[in-house]
């Protein structure tokens, strides 16, 4: 399963090498990628449909709790094959759709990057491993939105879509750190079990609240719902695949995924169908004011992405039964529209719905695919899209006390969605081809061949359901928690109360679709109500947070070296000095254990004093540099009187070199400047001064405490016995911290190259510069 | 600077303290010292000569450029600290010896050449540095 | 004798401090170099000092046999102190370069190095 995943991956990786061999006609091959894939999971839907889950279980770093399992079930199992069965068809469409296009490899790359992203996260049975391919899609999506990166207004979309998904998966990151912290486990599998113990958890409302925004926002939900419309911007097949088949259906499978763990109880149940609700509608009545065909169809993907949600939250096996079914229908007739608008956007040159006709007389089988979509989008009988809306109705009319309102809903979005699908799929293929349409021909069979035959698809699995609903529905439904239920897809329930809707919603959908016709002053009078919607009032929002931002970073990244340097050395005295007079009634200082002053001991301790004031204090460069050489060779008599002749010798020689050093350099380095004025000077010795003052404390309160030698008593024990030395020191540097000493000589190494690369190569352009 | 004495001196220096450094690194084990403070002892003698007679005749007198002798010195500590691993199928960094005992280094193992190696680096580092800088000065 | 080194090391990081807060290019330096000094002489005082131990095994023994002071900060210490030669002289070329290019010796002139290359 990891190698199904990875593919994806090495496909895309592989492209960047050999892409160019894959943009003219070889390009079709790429589509033997996903449909090896979708061979690969089919070949497991006996097994999955049989009720087993496939596991798959890697170690990668088990002290976090992060493993890569992967599980497939039914659920995973449906997914999986809309991801590859879908990307086998836009692999292909796209060969035809962006022939000859000068990154034609690269958008199969992002592609191939996707479709493993969305296979990982579909398959991962580990709340992590979920995360990151979750974030994965998100990327790839941005790239795919701003294919076109030369148009504005991609670019603008892809950060917008980035954005909004991205920060969705810093919530699920969140949320799924809190219920990995509650359940003590990051196992899908194991949280299903413990599923009781994390609902009464206090904690519950925060998990719930992040794994919403995380669904919300990838699956275009009232109010992130906006950044949808936006990506279509993308390439068309880029908005069949991710944006209406399968990565806005992450949220969805999200949602799935965690009803048996968190669900059930009344504010999953109850958020679920208001923002369910009120997404399925308000984007079915923005269908109305659209006249761009990807408009149209980006409205009805967010209201049926809503349904989805709203089924969801019903929670009923019934409603969860019409979900995993509306999935299905969904992917094949919005797939089928959406190719159909990338077919007529592509030889027509427009998706201006208004200026589309009678396109049926010049690419019939177009037409007939788009015609098919549209009648099980509308629900039609004896398409899949019916066998769907059934299932809707039914689970709303159970609904009790509000059964009468939901099913109004559904049946007014029902309609709507109707509506969309008629003027995506019928609309343009109708009437009086226009003048300048004429000239329209069938494009290639690799473009018209995957809509027609998803549209037969939706047709045939209508009139045979059985086809899906043992062997794909059941297990999906067993998957989300009903385990043991009974799904039985019928196309004919007999007159009943549910055909009468089913009729109803035709009739006034057919109605709607005949009276209102898309128009462009509709479009400008819905635009006049912008500025209270979402979209605007979240760029508001945006543009606040960003001019704040810009504030907060003029006052802390000023580029002043000493003002940086003065807050850290700031806040580290106040903090610092803060716990040490507050944990402490005074530092007891054990004056005994001290070792006793000698005379000497004090004329080296006072030259070093002197030499540090002359230093501070110097008015020329040179001074300066004698005094520190003073400070250096004190330092080095320290260590002499205390015992450690190799840092002796080893200051001495550095102290001389360094001084060595200044001399060379003073007369080429910058004068010896005294710019301050005294108020700076006197601000900046307060705080040295107390940062000094700081350190000798925490030097003092060390040494009251007691020492810990056990590393060094084993290093001075095994010194001669192990390493044959008796310079303990020398011992520690070349043998047993062997490994820190060559990384030491290294950095040296590094130091010298960086001075010479400064001052050599450096001298050379210059010296190049003046020849030109 | 370039008088006489220090010139004269400077030619008999040169030699007894680069000997001195070599003794100091080779006793290291046993005794202060070490590769650290034999390189810096090397590279000051090298900095004295290079004072008395200036700096083109030191670099004539080394005749390569100082800056080989960090990748040499590199080379010759890694060598030893993987020769375990390759030659003795022991971790890395393991002290391999020579059995018997030599005068003044005492026991010759892999760790002497790593110290040499810190030698070569630690001249090479500091002849670099101090030799590009007063070069451009 | 420690309160008083203890106090030295004060001295010297105070005066780094200092000498970093300064505006002047070659006081930056000047002030890493003592900051430096302070920071070595910090690990080897809370090691513990004692006199007349060099943590040298003695020429007839295979151990010690009497009191030793702390082989490991010194170990630490020796490669700190040869680092900080490299390190000077990274920062004295840099302040030189920058000098060059800039043509200012005054840091809070360098606030806005974009406009260089």
């Amino acid at each position: 399963m990891l190698s199904a995943i990875l593919l994806g991956f090495i496909f895309s990786i592989f492209l960047v090498f050999a892409g160019k061999f894959f943009k003219g006609k070889l390009a079709v091959l790429s589509s033997l990628v996903p449909l090896a894939l979708f061979l690969y999971f089919l070949s497991f839907l006996p097994r999955v449909s049989g009720g087993e889950v496939i596991r798959q279980n890697i170690e990668w770093v088990p002290s976090l709790g992060l493993n890569l399992n992967f599980a497939l079930d039914g659920l995973s199992l449906l997914f999986s094959l809309l991801i590859t069965g879908i990307g086998f068809l836009v692999f292909a469409y796209t060969a035809a759709y962006l022939k000859g296009h000068d990154y034609l490899d690269r958008f199969y790359g992002y592609l191939g990057m996707f479709m493993g992203a969305m296979l990982g996260l579909v398959l991962s049975d580990n709340l992590l491993s979920m995360f990151i391919f979750w974030e994965l899609t998100s990327i790839s999506s941005f790239f795919l939105i701003g294919f076109n990166n030369t148009s504005e207004a991609s670019r603008k979309s892809a950060v917008l879509a980035l954005a909004i998904t991205g920060s969705g998966g810093f919530l699920l990151l969140a949320g799924a750190l809190l219920l990995g912290g509650v359940a003590g486990t990051y196992s899908i599998t194991e949280m299903v079990g413990l599923s009781d113990s994390i609902v009464q958890s206090e904690y519950y409302l925060w998990i719930v609240i992040l794994i919403f925004g995380a669904a919300f926002t990838k699956s275009a939900q009232f109010p992130f719902h906006f950044w949808l419309p936006g990506a279509m911007k993308a390439p068309t097949p880029v908005s069949t695949y991710l944006h209406s088949a399968t990565m806005v259906k992450a949220g969805i499978y999200l949602l799935l995924r965690f009803t048996p763990v968190l669900g059930g109880e009344e504010i999953w149940n109850t958020t679920l169908i208001i923002v369910g609700g009120i997404t399925m509608f308000y984007a079915a009545v923005h269908t109305l004011f659209r006249t761009d065909l990807k408009g149209v169809l980006a409205y009805s993907t967010i209201s049926v992405l809503g349904i989805l949600v709203f089924l969801i939250g019903l929670g009923t096996q019934y409603a969860l039964t019409a979900a995993a079914v509306y999935i299905i229908v969904h992917a094949l007739y919005k797939a089928t529209l959406f190719l159909v608008t990338g077919i007529i956007d592509h030889e027509a040159g427009t998706r201006d719905v208004t200026r589309l006709a009678g396109l049926r007389k010049v690419m019939l089988p177009v037409a007939i695919a788009g015609f098919l979509a549209a009648l099980s989008s509308a629900g039609m009988p004896p398409f899949v899209g019916f066998v769907g809306k059934d299932l809707v109705y039914e689970s709303t009319l159970q609904m009790g006390s509000w059964s009468i309102v939901l099913t109004i809903i559904a049946i007014a979005t029902n309609i709507l969605v109707l509506y969309a699908g008629f003027v995506a799929g019928i609309k343009p293929f109708t009437g009086k081809l226009p003048e300048g349409l004429s000239k329209v021909h069938l494009p290639s069979f690799l473009m018209w061949l995957p809509p027609v035959i998803l549209a037969v698809l939706g047709l045939v699995v209508g009139i045979f359901p059985a086809l899906i609903d043992g062997p794909l529905v059941k297990p999906v439904v067993d998957a989300v928690g009903m385990a043991g239920s009974e799904v039985h897809l019928k196309l004919w329930h007999g007159f009943n109360l549910v055909l009468g809707l089913s009729a109803l919603t035709l009739a006034v959908g057919f109605v709607l679709y005949l009276t209102v016709k898309p128009s462009r002053s509709k479009e400008r009078g819905i635009a006049r109500l912008d500025f209270i919607a979402p979209l605007t009032l979240i760029t508001d929002f945006g543009n606040l947070f960003k001019s704040f931002s810009n504030w907060w970073t003029r006052i802390f990244q000023n580029g002043f070296l000493r003002n940086y340097v003065s807050t850290i050395i700031l806040f580290l005295v106040v903090l610092v000095g803060y716990s040490l007079f507050t944990k402490h009634d005074g530092i007891p200082i054990d004056f005994s254990s001290f070792s006793r002053m000698t005379y000497y001991e004090m004329i080296i301790m006072g030259i070093m004093f002197l030499a540090v004031l002359f230093v501070v204090g110097a008015r020329s460069r040179l001074t300066a540099v004698v005094a520190m050489g003073v400070v250096g060779y004190a330092i080095c008599l320290m260590f002499v009187i205390y015992s450690a002749p190799d840092l002796a010798m080893t200051q001495f020689s550095i102290d001389t070199l360094t001084v060595i050093l200044f001399v060379l350099v003073l007369s080429s380095l910058p004068k010896y400047l005294s710019i301050s004025d005294y108020r700076m000077k006197a601000i900046d010795g307060i705080l040295s001064i107390s940062f000094g003052v700081l350190i000798t404390l925490i030097a003092l309160e060390v040494l009251s405490q007691p020492v810990n030698k056990e590393v060094s008593n084993f290093y001075a024990d095994n010194a001669y016995v192990l390493a044959k030395g008796k310079n303990v020191v020398n011992v520690i540097l070349v043998d047993f911290r062997g490994v820190d000493t060559l990384m030491e000589i290294s950095v040296l190494t590094i130091a010298a190259i960086g001075v010479f690369s400064l001052l050599k190569l450096r001298l050379r352009r210059d010296d190049r510069e003046l020849k030109d | 600077m370039k008088t006489i004495i220090l010139r004269t001196a400077s030619n008999y220096m040169l030699p007894l303290l680069l000997v001195f450094s070599v003794f100091i690194l080779l006793r290291g084990h046993y005794l202060p010292g070490g590769g650290f403070v034999g390189g810096l002892i090397a590279s000051i003698a090298f900095v004295l000569h290079a004072f008395a007679n200036g700096l083109e005749d030191t670099r004539k007198l080394i005749r390569f450029h100082p800056g080989f002798l960090m990748p040499a010195g590199l080379t010759v500590s890694f060598l030893s600290g993987i020769s375990p691993i390759i030659f003795a199928n022991k971790p890395l960094m393991t002290g391999l010896w020579y059995p018997h005992h030599l005068p003044i280094v005492g026991n010759l193992g892999s760790a002497l050449f790593f110290d040499i190696g810190v030698f070569l680096v630690v001249v090479g580092v500091t002849l670099t540095i101090i030799f590009t800088i007063s070069e451009s000065a | 004798m420690e309160i008083l080194l203890a106090v030295m090391i004060g001295t010297l990081y105070a005066a780094g401090i200092y000498m970093i807060l300064r505006r002047s290019l070659v006081k930056l330096i000047i002030g890493i170099i003592l900051l430096g000094n302070g920071a070595n002489l910090l690990i080897f005082l809370l090691g513990r000092i004692a006199k007349g131990a060099p943590p040298i095994i003695p020429e007839d023994s295979k151990v010690f046999l009497e009191a030793y002071s702390d082989p490991l900060p010194q170990a630490l210490i020796l490669t700190a102190i040869v680092i900080s030669f490299g390190l000077q002289s990274f920062a004295i070329v840099l302040v030189k370069r920058a000098h060059k290019v800039v043509k200012t010796d005054d840091l809070d002139e360098m606030n806005a190095t974009d406009e260089y290359s």
